[in-house]
């Protein structure tokens, strides 16, 4: 049985801090920032925007796309790391706002950045078993770094939503594998805001490390190239690890560029790779293998390859594509404003 | 702090979530939020209908000094919009100057947070609308 994506859409909010109105409060140097990280701007949830508002709008164009019976989803999975409650699921809310309740097994993911692969890869084995017709899963964040930290430049918000089936594709998924080690290369610790992490330690022992065993082992597992591949999609931290890692692996500038976003997006955490690959979908032709490895601090990697049917340029346009949400209608904002919609002002009784 | 009743919440989902509307099966008028009884006909009988979620603006004001709820989202646009059919809601435009704002202009409702019962209570979710 062939089983895969019936369905995906995207969301990223309007608002947009740029690099350099961040540099400028804590005093550092905007041009080497941008340099280093390969980015210009980041993403910014509005103040009525969280991880569950993000959720249901991707997750609404994923059923746009799809065209299915929300009552046929059997499954709900929603990833992040910035669930709006820490008791009571999103996922829930989530079901309940498409229709797909009761018959639905719905569970919070969490794992860094990785969550969102995490639920695309339950939900793809769960369709597969048999056990539902269709399954939801959802990557989404609006992370935050320290003010002042290095994160606070990449931490962004955004969400991307698959569902699997195995009927109707527009995606067959061909394989997918799963690389875990316990690093401990970033953290939040129960009631803290802000996370931690373990600087430069969080590269080459960690994402790198981890990105390039979820490769090989799929390669290995295929016995694909990476020549085989019309677009390759990593996790995006910043702009410069995705394409120097996927560059080290084989791929080409041209094989990366399509789902590359987080220039000017930011680090979207469980929702990095997950839109990435959305952005793929928009621009891929039927026919079209597509090589995707998520990354997850603490550290693992989800991969997974897909190949595209013939079904994509009937869905392509049922719901707004990623490239339009990230380009247009940008609403640009100061620190202060940023600082307020993030909630990092202390505010009085 | 506003104070939110959790079963009051979540007995408004069906409208709130959804969208979900009554159309009267005597003579058509579409409520929203439903109702017992058709206000055009007094009809009792009714079908659901999920309402579209694409519209535009009617009529609206800025609001510069909100309930203490939304005190930090002010200036914000408050308005009328017109779905299809002609079923019209009040909500809140988001993303959007409120300077900017004019009446036929095309909006689609979005699912957003509406307000929460302060740092520890429950999170009250609905529509509110978004340029198109």
């Amino acid at each position: 049985m062939s089983v895969g994506i019936v369905g995906y859409g995207a969301y990223i909010p309007r608002r947009r801090i740029r690099l350099g109105e961040i540099a400028a409060v804590w005093g550092a140097d905007a041009a080497a920032y941008e340099r280093g990280l390969e980015l210009h701007e980041k993403s910014v949830p509005g103040a009525d925007e969280d991880t569950i508002t993000m959720s249901v709008t991707a997750a609404r164009r994923a059923l746009a796309r799809a065209g299915i019976d929300p009552l046929s989803i059997g499954a709900v999975y929603v990833g992040s790391e910035s669930h709006p409650y820490a008791v009571k699921p999103s996922g829930t809310v989530v079901a309940e706002a498409l229709g797909a309740t009761p018959a639905v097994h719905c569970a919070d993911l969490e794992f860094a950045c990785k969550a969102g692969s995490e639920g695309m890869f339950i939900a793809a084995a769960l369709v597969k078993s048999g056990e539902v017709t269709h399954a939801l899963a959802v990557g989404a964040d609006t992370s935050q770094g320290a003010p002042g930290d290095a994160l606070e430049y990449s931490a962004a918000a955004g969400a991307a939503a698959y569902i699997f089936g195995a009927a109707d594709l527009v995606a067959t998924l061909d394989a997918q594998v799963s690389f875990m080690t316990d690093t401990p290369d970033f953290w939040r610790r129960e009631y803290m805001h802000y996370p931690r992490h373990a600087g430069r330690f969080t590269g080459e022992p960690a994402y790198f490390k981890t990105t390039f065993g979820a490769t090989r082992m799929l390669l290995e597992k295929t016995g694909l190239q990476p020549k085989d591949f019309a677009h390759a999609v990593f996790h995006q931290p910043n702009g410069k690890f995705p394409m120097r890692a996927g560059k080290q692996l084989g791929f080409t500038q041209e094989q990366l560029e399509t789902g590359w976003l987080s220039p000017w997006l930011g680090n979207t955490y469980s929702g990095a790779s997950p839109i990435g690959l959305t952005a793929v979908l928009d621009k891929a032709r039927p026919g079209d293998r597509i090589f995707m490895v998520s990354y997850g601090s603490g550290a693992g990697s989800d991969g997974f390859v897909w190949t595209v049917t013939d079904r994509i340029d009937e869905v392509r346009d049922a719901a707004p594509r990623t490239r339009d949400q990230l380009d247009n209608g940008k609403m640009y904002i100061t620190y202060g404003v940023y600082a307020k919609l993030r909630g990092k002002i202390r505010m009085g009784e | 702090m506003s104070t939110l009743n959790p079963a009051r919440t979540a007995r408004e989902y069906p409208a709130r979530y959804r969208l979900e509307a009554a159309r009267c099966e005597a003579c058509g008028a579409v409520s929203f939020p439903a109702r017992l009884v058709c206000p055009a006909c007094r009809g009792r009988k009714f079908a659901a209908v999920t309402l579209a979620p694409e519209g535009k603006v009617l009529t609206w004001t800025v609001i510069h000094v909100g309930p203490p709820s939304h005190k930090h989202d002010v200036p914000y646009a408050l308005a009328v919009i017109e779905l299809g059919g002609g079923v019209r809601v009040t909500c809140q435009i988001a993303d959007v100057d409120p300077a900017k704002v004019e009446a036929g202009m095309a909006v689609k409702l979005e699912f957003r947070r509406i307000q929460q019962d302060g740092e520890a209570g429950v999170i009250a979710y609905g529509h509110k609308a978004v340029p198109a």
